[in-house]
């Protein structure tokens, strides 16, 4: 898809997901936001999986990370066609509901469950390297968060992505610079990112992740880069899209009152008439 | 019968038999392929063998990665950092995930003996059985090691195996290892009406046995089971045992919390109530020593089961 018809996609799956959150009366609304075009992009144009093939040993492997964004996820998969988004607002959060607040590898689409943050990225690794080992061509992405980081685990994947040299391995880091007590840099500092991941024998990409054509490139450019896995640095907005919510720390898993519900859509609204308009 | 392969040795051999054949045969260490003794593999296996480093949590989660993607993986670190550093990774990227990993356990127990505490893995019974979907086997000896080992790979859902670090004597034969996937193996006193029912797992079932002969020399009938599978618990032979007894002795290389003899009292004392007793390791650091001086100290060897079996029916113990 060009990117026209993504970034108006793109405010319709938005939509989606203040549905699904109202509907299930909770979720992580300000990271998935800042997540959703990184998804986008990468469902649309990127990664070789549909509802057809998702049981085929070649496909690409996607696993989120940061599990708690799980409305975004629902919201690209039911756009991809894994999931039936009526079904998904009918039940989200419900009593005996498969569509819980973090990933269910039980759903169609989904390879691993999530949900503990510093998973998502050694357990790719695996993937990645079950490709190299069987010659497969597949690649493997995961995205995780920015204060997701701060966890031991994430640089033990690190370390044994680029030792084996998985270079059919992306990952994308969602640095929407904030998490839940306030922004990473006081929670725990993680710069310089770039250089941390660059001693680890990483190839780094930093972009503005809130633009679809800087991911559409990264993601193509990362499938052109040799012998190290690649992380995209995706500097984004926390809760992108609207003024009453960006880059707000308590926005984190807010619920909107239904006066700020009404607010987002039409900011929303007003987002998806000015991209349909080519603005 | 006397012996000197560890059951560690047992898994290294029977990997690399079907390994041969199987290219998704896939084994992993966190720099323990030497006290794993799965270095053999390693050498003749380059590409199905992963080393991961001082790693447990990263060891884990490759593996659950590795069987996403269709490969039969055997994780081995040990017990002591497997069972509780990679928790997390065993509960989620396994368990939960449900992926195609077995998780091997080494030198469990206080197999490690005077290395201490951090070295000991007396809670992984507890930790790994709590876990839905998670399985756990210990078994006795080599030979049922390898059945143990062998029926795991004809399957796809997650197990945690412990298994020591010493050769432990042949409990049974090349030619002769009775074994069911999940089924207790019944050592003595099948369908016999017994005094007492002794129920042991993975290195206890050998003093079990040897508690249960010194008995019969004393006109105590006592069955014997092989409780290599903790979870599932064979619950039929529990019961049966139960049944036909006055009275049921756990024994267990593990804390008196969440192991075999809490599983066993709750299926007794629900369905049969019997008197159980359980013999364990202390909720305390283990004594400095030998397993086998271990063992003694607290009862696990063969006098010390007599002495619990005794009590159990009411004996008078010298």
């Amino acid at each position: 898809m060009n990117a026209k018809e993504l970034e108006i996609l793109s405010w319709k799956l938005r939509q989606d997901v203040l549905d699904i959150i109202q509907a299930g009366g909770g979720g992580h609304i300000g990271g998935d936001m800042s997540l959703l075009n990184t998804l986008l992009v990468l469902y649309a144009n990127h990664l070789r999986i549909s509802p057809q093939t998702a049981d085929d040993p070649d496909r690409d492997r996607f696993v989120l990370s940061k599990g708690h964004s799980m409305e975004a996820y629902y919201a690209v998969l039911c756009q991809m066609g894994f999931l039936d988004l009526a079904d998904v607002k009918a039940r989200f959060s419900q009593f005996g509901s498969p569509y819980i607040g973090h990933p269910n590898n039980r759903l169609p689409g989904i390879e691993m469950n999530s949900g503990s943050l510093g998973h998502g990225l050694p357990v790719c690794v695996g993937m990645a390297l079950a490709g190299k080992r069987s010659g497969k061509p597949y690649r493997v992405y995961t995205v995780m968060g920015d204060g997701e980081l701060a966890e031991g685990s994430v640089w033990e994947g690190a370390m044994a992505a680029s030792h084996f040299g998985l270079d059919n391995l992306c990952a994308v880091v969602d640095r929407n610079g904030l998490q839940i007590s306030g922004p990473t840099e006081q929670v725990m500092s993680h710069e310089p990112l770039a250089d941390r991941f660059r001693s680890f024998g990483w190839h780094v990409l930093e972009i503005d992740g809130d633009r679809i054509p800087a991911l559409d490139e990264a993601f193509s450019k990362a499938q052109s880069l040799r012998e190290k896995p690649t992380v995209i640095l995706a500097h984004t907005t926390k809760g992108y899209g609207s003024p009453l919510m960006e880059n707000k720390a308590d926005w984190h898993h807010h619920l909107p009152t239904a006066a700020e519900f009404e607010e987002i859509r039409a900011d929303f609204a007003a987002r998806k008439e000015a991209a349909e308009r080519g603005e | 019968m006397e012996n000197n392969i560890p059951n560690r040795a047992a898994i290294c051999q029977t990997l690399m038999e079907h390994a041969q054949t199987d290219p998704d045969i896939f084994v992993l260490c966190s720099d323990s392929r030497g006290s794993a003794g799965l270095a053999p593999f390693a050498e003749a296996f380059p590409q199905q063998f992963v080393e991961l480093g001082i790693a447990e949590q990263d060891l884990v989660s490759v593996a659950a990665g590795l069987a996403s993607c269709g490969k039969k993986v055997f994780a081995a670190s040990p017990a002591c950092f497997l069972s509780t550093r990679s928790y997390e990774q065993a509960k989620i990227d396994v368990a939960y995930s449900d992926t195609n990993v077995t998780l091997i356990g080494i030198s469990g127990g206080v197999s490690y003996g005077a290395l201490g505490m951090s070295h000991h893995s007396a809670q992984d019974i507890a930790a790994m059985a709590a876990l839905p979907n998670m399985r756990v086997y210990l078994p006795s000896d080599r030979h049922q090691t390898k059945q143990l080992i062998e029926a795991l790979l004809q399957d796809r859902k997650p197990a945690y195996v412990r298994v020591g670090r010493n050769p432990v004597a042949d409990l049974y034969s090349a030619e002769n290892t009775p074994f069911v996937l999940d089924q207790a193996v019944w050592l003595r006193g099948k369908g016999e009406k017994t005094h007492v029912a002794l129920i042991a797992c993975g290195e206890t079932v050998q003093p079990a046995c040897a508690a249960a002969d010194l008995l019969a020399a004393e006109g105590i009938r006592a069955s014997v089971l092989d409780m290599y599978c903790v979870k599932p618990l064979d619950r039929a032979a529990v019961l049966a045992a139960a049944q036909n007894a006055q009275a049921v002795v756990t024994v267990e290389e593990h804390s008196p919390f969440g192991g075999l003899g809490a599983l066993v009292a709750q299926t007794v004392s629900a369905h049969c109530p019997r008197k159980v007793i359980n013999r364990a390791l202390p909720d305390a650091p283990v004594i400095t020593g030998t397993s086998a001086e271990v063992f003694r100290y607290y009862g696990l060897d063969a006098a010390g089961i007599v002495q619990a079996a005794k009590e159990a029916i009411g004996c008078r113990t010298s």
